[in-house]
């Protein structure tokens, strides 16, 4: 995968396979250079020996085909840069994966479309509460399907207007908080 | 620079159109793979051209949706549509620009695009 939002989109389909009602993810940029992924959901959670599989390709729940590919392929990615990845769970109460990126590495990917992401999450399950947070050093900004939907009144969330305007807020935020944090 | 505010507009505009999208047994259904290999295969663009194109012509008897792995993963992304009453179609390695061609041809007009759908498309 050649985005982190990819990654982010594809982590978070296993907090919406997981029953999750709210799901919150993070990109945060420290001073030192780490990238933080993270997104934590209060779905299903997993079991101890679950969890102590789930980085190897081979740990799946899905029926279609043995292999979980998500997890170990955001690891792969994070360590090649020489960062991590970590994740808790705890079974009915949810699950927090976290990687981390070293940014000035040749192999970290770019974000690329977080609007698109978001958009597609939250055309996917409307009726789940998302919140994307997004941070450099000295700035940030925030989504929140919750905020939204004070504004919206009874238009609902994947109206198509809404939609494109979830993707382009998203991405035209990002680049703003690139610029003027350069 | 787009802001919250801009959702008012959002509102006021969408306010009469708004038809709540009764689950219809008439509605045709577009399901896109969206599992790891789907994503990685490129599955991202093509189910938001496919959002972008239904919400462009006004589709309102197209539902978009989303589903895991299909388990044919070496063909993703991988679409399936269900036309009530017709066979379900799977649509292979597609791409975004091969949705346009969909939705003209199958979801307006009624005709498989064959050169696309699984069998020919490998
Ligand atoms: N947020 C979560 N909540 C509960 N269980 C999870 C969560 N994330 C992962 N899991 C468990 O870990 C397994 C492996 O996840 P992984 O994303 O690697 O593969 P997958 O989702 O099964 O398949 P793929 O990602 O390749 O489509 C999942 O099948 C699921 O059982
Ligand atoms: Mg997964």
């Amino acid at each position: 995968m050649n985005e982190l939002s990819l990654h982010m989109l594809d982590v978070a389909q296993n907090s919406l396979s997981a029953g999750a009602a709210n799901v919150r993810l993070s990109v945060c940029d420290d001073a030192q250079g780490i990238r933080r992924l993270s997104v934590e959901d209060d779905g299903c959670g997993m079991s101890e020996e679950m969890l102590r599989r789930v980085c190897s390709p081979f740990a799946t729940s899905r029926t279609t085909r043995r292999v979980g590919l998500g997890i170990p392929l955001l690891k792969m990615a994070a360590e090649l840069t020489g960062g991590g990845l970590s994740i808790e769970s705890r079974q009915g109460q949810g699950t927090s994966v976290e990687a981390r990126f070293v940014l000035g590495h040749i192999d970290c990917p770019p974000l690329g479309d977080m609007g698109g992401t978001m958009q597609l999450l939250i055309q996917q399950r409307p009726d789940i509460h998302f919140v994307y947070r997004r941070s450099v050093p000295g700035g940030g900004f925030e989504l929140d399907t919750d905020e939204l939907k004070t504004q919206l009144e009874e238009v609902p969330l994947d109206h198509p207007d809404v939609l494109a305007f979830i993707r382009q807020f998203v991405n035209e935020q990002e680049k703003q908080l690139v610029e003027v944090h350069e | 620079m787009k802001s919250l505010a801009e959702l008012k507009a959002i509102r006021e505009k969408a306010r009469d159109s708004v038809v709540m999208r009764k689950e219809n047994p008439n509605n045709i259904r577009v399901v896109v793979g969206m599992a790891t290999c789907g994503i990685a295969a490129g599955a991202r663009p093509v189910l938001q051209a496919f959002v972008e194109e239904v919400a462009r012509r006004g589709l309102d008897n197209v539902i978009v949706t989303q589903t895991g792995c299909i388990g044919l993963c070496r063909l993703e992304p991988i679409v399936e549509v269900y036309v009530p009453g017709q066979e379900k179609v799977t649509y292979v390695k597609m791409t975004a620009e091969k949705v346009a061609k969909v939705v003209a041809n199958h979801l307006v007009n009624g005709v498989v695009v064959d050169e696309y759908a699984i069998g020919s498309a490998q």
